[in-house]
């Protein structure tokens, strides 16, 4: 897939149920601990900007990657959250840390 | 959600369950200070020196994700006892000597400078960073 290609492709539409991977990996990522493995729908596609997982180590990828706004349910989060049960929690993460949910 | 991020006995538990020191959201972390504070001199320069090495116009020499980076590397311990800029320059110099800009020895003998620059004058207040976290 070209750079170019790349630039416009979104996999996930607002609205679509994710799933974040649950993933450990070592180095700089910005996908939060306490998400891992939870699911949410995507609110709305941010934009597409330069993987930070490689820009941390001074690379610089040519093709940037799709950032979404996920959404979950507080509830889903924290077992013991005390607050209505419509809250909810926002977190922007990259397609590849997110996986279709059927 | 039992355990403070600074509790030592936490450290195990946290690698085993994947996660990074620096990821605490959401963990106890006790009462939060929201007092206002200026900042040090010293504060606003690192900040300044941080903006013009991520301007795109010089490069950037270095990037904000290398910043984080850094800090993120220094771990517990380190990542607890420093302030929020003292984090800032430490990971600075290490991204710098990294990428061959400036040497530890370099760093080393300004360091030795400044502090004979300095040696007269009584210091302001307990350590040398500000109460900035």
């Amino acid at each position: 897939m070209s750079a170019a290609a790349h630039a416009t492709s979104a996999p996930f539409a607002p609205g679509d149920r994710v799933r974040v991977r649950t993933a450990f990996p070592p180095g700089h990522v910005r996908t939060p601990h306490y998400c891992r493995g939870h699911e949410g729908v995507v609110e709305r596609l941010c934009g597409h900007f330069p993987n930070p997982e490689e820009l941390a180590y001074g690379r610089v990828p040519t093709a940037p990657c799709a950032l979404y706004r996920v959404r979950f349910p507080q509830r889903a989060l924290w077992p013991d959250y005390a607050g209505p049960a419509a809250d909810s929690v926002e977190i922007e993460l990259f397609d590849h840390w997110l996986e279709a949910v059927e | 959600m039992s355990q403070s991020p600074k509790d030592p006995g936490d450290v195990r538990g946290a690698i085993e369950a994947g996660r990074r020191h620096h990821d605490m959201g959401g963990r106890d972390a006790g009462p939060v200070d929201r007092s206002q504070h200026a900042h040090d001199p010293w504060e606003n320069k690192t900040d300044a020196i941080l903006r013009l090495l991520a301007d795109p116009a010089r490069g950037p020499v270095m990037r904000i994700d290398e910043l984080r980076r850094g800090i993120e590397e220094m771990g517990p311990g380190i990542y607890d006892e420093l302030s929020y800029y003292e984090r800032w320059i430490a990971s600075i110099a290490t991204i710098l000597m990294e990428k061959g800009v400036l040497t530890a020895d370099e760093i080393g003998r300004k360091i030795e400078d400044v502090r004979a620059r300095h040696a007269d004058a009584p210091p302001r207040r307990e350590g040398f960073g500000g109460g900035t976290r």
